[in-house]
């Protein structure tokens, strides 16, 4: 069955068999599973969508209409009038941004120490680092919120972000990377009398971008999606981000499907396009631990 | 800076100078590394290392109404979990965890290998299995809610149409759990197909073609070589859902809060609702609960790097 998938050197196309009648009905088969398979994990991906565009009445029918009906923005309206969303997906950008910035420089200066400085502890240090790795943040919050109420900084931006200023995923991630890095070039650099930082800033930075990338979308993504922090740390719907907006149009009074749907499909919107659209580089940030 | 020709000229042997010189840099450059690790060290110490500290120190104390720590009370909050009501929490938590575990690492992995055999469009396909991973708990739990809504639930809905019985996906004690794990299940399946295929094309394309060769395909192929070669991939996913299930909070706070009677309570939901919910700040014995969800993290982290570590001194 899975012979036919090979072909590209000239060798196995000579000796490629003729497909038979047990090739074409594996490979039937195959497609039939795959159909069966790809339809539930994309059908709220497709609802979501739909559903949005749906008046109350026809999501409130049973059984449920299934495919588009027509194009009412009714429920998009409704959701931007029940919470804030606006200014929701405001605070979850400006939160979201401000953490992948400070990680990128973090990780960024913590991976050149281990990589091109020599100091003593180098080792103990990383592993420190990178034990960091094993807490779960939940099991922090409380003390974490008491540190924060208690200077005052519930509530706000900087509350949000505090904790996440700094992780030693990309550090990780990024002496990986780091090491790559041709130390012929490193040794010429410095050989021509150039400093640490401006090694780091113009030449490793710059080459070092798909690595970056990487780390900034995963980074993102993960900080957009945060739940139980920002759940916990702000009070003000002026405050709170898109995530927790979504759970105060569920519990709020007007709970109604058509504005769940159409919030929902607003708030994926950035992170579906990241997806899409840079799905080579959230697979090297999130496999990283997984391939050598 | 100024002494350095100085020195230099004093010094006979030009290698000897070097030395010094490097020596000198050597300084420096220890100072750069500690300035350059201080952001990370101050952000790990204030909020990772030093909560540690206090979560041991809150898990110990009783506290006031509004959370301030207040007498001394030993590990009496640990025993206090040997209840019933704490034993069940544990028990939905195991179960919650292998209810998302096993369907979601099998799911993948047979996604994987199925789409080994796609000639045309494998790239695509992937993409679209891998779609849930844009969204967020958030995002996938509301949606959820709609799916799973008894007024005019879609997934009823659908059963309806093929004829089947209606289930209480979120109001029945038995059902709630695992209408809970679907959900889970559903966002982290992208997660897995991505590491999966990332695994299967990290495997030599000689094993695969030599396994041919002696004519095993299809599924023979899949079940003798493609996944004893994932091994290390398919470990490493189980070990990071695993944790990620432990630490799931989001689904269960917007679908059920915990219920219906406390049937999705979770640890972490627990430690949630002593600390934050119904203004009850009960800190002492959240964190108690966030020590115990602590030493299972750790523990599970711990075989994974032991494991790992083993694997890479076999190759």
């Amino acid at each position: 069955m899975t012979l036919t998938a090979e072909g590209k050197g000239t060798v196995e196309k000579v000796s490629r068999p003729r497909p038979t009648l047990g090739h074409v009905a594996g490979r039937v088969l195959l497609y039939l599973m795959l159909a069966l398979l790809l339809v539930p994990v994309l059908f709220p991906v497709y609802y979501v969508f739909v559903g949005t565009f749906m008046e109350p009445r026809e999501l409130a029918t049973f059984p449920s209409r299934l495919l588009p009906t027509g194009f009412d923005t009714g429920n998009i309206e409704g959701a931007l009038k029940a919470v804030p969303l606006a200014r929701m997906y405001w605070n979850s950008l400006v939160m979201a941004g401000i953490i992948t910035v400070s990680q990128l420089c973090t990780s960024a200066l913590a991976a050149y120490a281990f990589v091109f400085l020599r100091f003593r502890g180098s080792a103990v240090i990383f592993a420190l680092f990178l034990s960091t790795l094993m807490v779960p943040a939940e099991a922090t919050f409380i003390p974490n919120y008491l540190t924060i109420t208690g200077w005052g900084l519930g509530n706000s931006y900087a509350g949000l972000v505090m904790p996440f200023l700094a992780y030693a995923f990309g550090t990780f991630l990024l002496r990986q990377s780091f090491k790559q890095f041709p130390r012929e070039l490193y040794d010429a650099a410095r050989m021509d009398g150039m400093g640490h930082l401006r090694f780091l800033w113009t030449i490793l930075l710059p080459l070092s971008r798909p690595a970056l990338t990487a780390v900034g979308m995963y980074v993102f993504i993960t900080s957009w999606n945060m739940y139980f922090w920002p759940l916990i740390i702000t009070r003000s719907t002026e405050m709170q981000t898109l995530q927790i907006g979504l759970n105060s149009l569920k519990t709020g009074e007007a709970a109604n499907p058509g504005l769940l749907l159409a919030g929902a499909a607003l708030s994926v919107i950035p992170t579906l396009v990241l997806v899409i659209f840079g799905q080579r580089f959230i697979v090297r940030g999130l496999t990283a631990g997984a391939v050598k | 800076m100024t002494t350095g020709p100085v020195i230099e000229r004093r010094v006979a042997s030009p290698h000897s100078s070097s030395t010094r010189h490097k020596r000198a840099r050597r300084g420096k450059d220890a100072l750069l590394a500690w300035g350059f690790l201080l952001p990370s060290a101050v952000v790990f110490a204030l909020f990772l290392v030093y909560p540690l500290g206090r979560t041991v120190y809150l898990s110990m104390h009783g506290n006031d109404i509004i959370g301030r720590p207040s007498r001394f009370v030993g590990l009496s909050h640990f025993a206090e979990m040997a209840t019933p009501q704490f034993g069940q929490t544990l028990m939905t938590t195991v179960l919650f965890t292998v209810g998302v575990v096993v369907p979601g690492v099998a799911g993948a992995l047979v996604i994987v290998l199925l789409l080994e055999g796609v000639i045309k469009g494998q790239r695509f396909l992937r993409g679209a299995f891998a779609l849930p991973f844009a969204f967020s708990v958030a995002s996938a739990s509301v949606i959820f809610s709609v799916f799973y809504s008894p007024g005019n639930s879609v997934l009823n809905g659908i059963l309806y149409r093929l004829g089947m019985d209606q289930v209480p996906w979120l109001t029945s004690q038995e059902m709630a759990l695992w209408s809970v794990c679907i959900t889970t299940v559903w966002m982290n399946l992208g997660y897995g197909v991505l590491v999966l295929a990332a695994g299967i094309g990290s495997i030599p394309k000689e094993v695969n073609e030599a396994a041919r060769i002696d004519g095993a395909t299809g599924p023979r192929l899949a079940w003798d070589v493609t996944i004893p070669m994932l091994g290390p991939q398919l470990f490493f996913l189980i070990v990071i859902s695993t944790i990620n299930a432990l630490q799931s909070f989001g689904q269960i706070h917007i679908l059920t809060a915990g219920g219906p009677v406390g049937s999705t309570t979770t640890l972490v939901y627990s430690i949630f609702q002593d600390a934050f919910a119904y203004g009850t700040s009960d800190f002492g014995r959240a964190s108690a609960q966030a020590l115990v969800l602590l030493l299972v993290v750790l523990v599970c982290t711990m075989v994974q790097f032991g494991v790992i570590e083993r694997k890479v001194h076999y190759s």
